[in-house]
């Protein structure tokens, strides 16, 4: 859940070379003031950056906390992995993000200042050929602009993987 | 430049190639931009010796922002309403990936047109790394 989440013009530039998108309408005022909106928006995931907004994520060094990542050592801080989301031991399972779904009542633009409420969705379990016994977990997350109207909607899909995945 | 009822037929195709030899630094600024540091995702270290893994390998969400390059060059900007997918595969360093969007249904409600696109994002052998679906509003 995220209180306050600003959309910001250098964010969003920042978003969009990331995945490699070099269209103007994440860089420009002025170019984007020749598109079909008539100013920037946001790319249509860059709504998943709310992580940066929310005070307790598990997957950002916090200051001053030790770091599940390597240092020094391979998991260098001693500290453990947030158990849903990292490996907790050497050749374990993991989360893994399985679906992403996105509902677009409008599009996101800079000065937007958004808050988010997280649903529980359903869970279950199946059998992977891949990666052992897997427990799916779905939950919704509905994003609210400055004037409480609902922009968009979000349902993701997470799961808990018994073992690595394997490849090929 | 949105796209058209009248000029879209069902199985009409779009595709491009959004990322090519995907680098390891690009993965570290999708983290940095998503605010996702999943050790997972750029630390090699933690991932080989203690995640069990092969390699690093990118976020799922990156897999979904490239293949959205495509989608929102093909529709246009502000166009869509919905979109979404499953991640099929990982996605590691070195690969390069195509999506494709492919018309399934054009239909309208209200007057407005839209067109409910299905989605394919492929990797250098051809193995599939996302499947999903989009809808976008289309001009008549």
């Amino acid at each position: 859940m995220v209180d306050r989440f600003p959309v910001e013009a250098g964010h969003i530039m920042l978003f969009a070379r990331a995945v490699g998108d070099i269209n103007p309408i994440y860089y420009s005022d002025e170019a984007a003031k020749q598109t079909e909106p008539g100013g920037m928006i946001a790319p249509p995931t860059f709504v998943q950056s709310s992580a940066q907004f929310e005070p307790d994520y598990g997957l950002r060094p916090k200051i001053g906390e030790r770091w599940f990542g390597s240092g020094k050592a391979a998991s260098g801080s001693n500290a453990e992995p947030p158990a849903q989301v990292a490996p907790r031991s050497a050749g374990g399972g993991s989360g893994l993000h399985a679906e992403q779904h996105y509902e677009y009542h409008r599009h996101l633009k800079p000065g937007d200042v958004l808050h988010s409420v997280n649903k529980p969705g359903k869970t279950w379990e199946a059998e992977g050929r891949r990666a052992g016994k897997l427990k799916f977990s779905e939950s919704i997350t509905e994003y609210y602009d400055q004037n409480d109207n609902l922009v968009i909607t979000a349902r993701s899909v997470g799961v808990q993987t018994e073992r690595p995945v394997a490849q090929g | 430049m949105a796209l058209k009822a009248s000029q879209l037929k069902l199985g009409d195709q779009h595709e491009a190639v959004v990322v090519r030899e995907l680098s390891r630094t690009q993965i570290v600024q999708y983290a940095g931009a998503s605010g996702d540091y999943n050790p997972l995702h750029t630390d090699e270290v933690f991932t080989t010796q203690v995640g069990g893994y092969p390699s690093i390998f990118a976020h799922g969400m990156l897999s979904m922002g490239l293949t959205g390059t495509m989608l929102t060059n093909y529709v246009g900007d502000g166009r869509l309403t919905k979109y979404g997918v499953r991640f099929v595969s990982q996605v590691f360093p070195g690969d390069t990936l195509t999506a494709k969007a492919e018309v399934e249904a054009l239909r309208s409600e209200g007057g407005q047109h839209f067109v409910d696109l299905k989605l394919s994002t492929v990797n250098q052998d051809g193995k599939e790394v996302v499947t999903g679906s989009a809808s976008a509003r289309i001009d008549p």
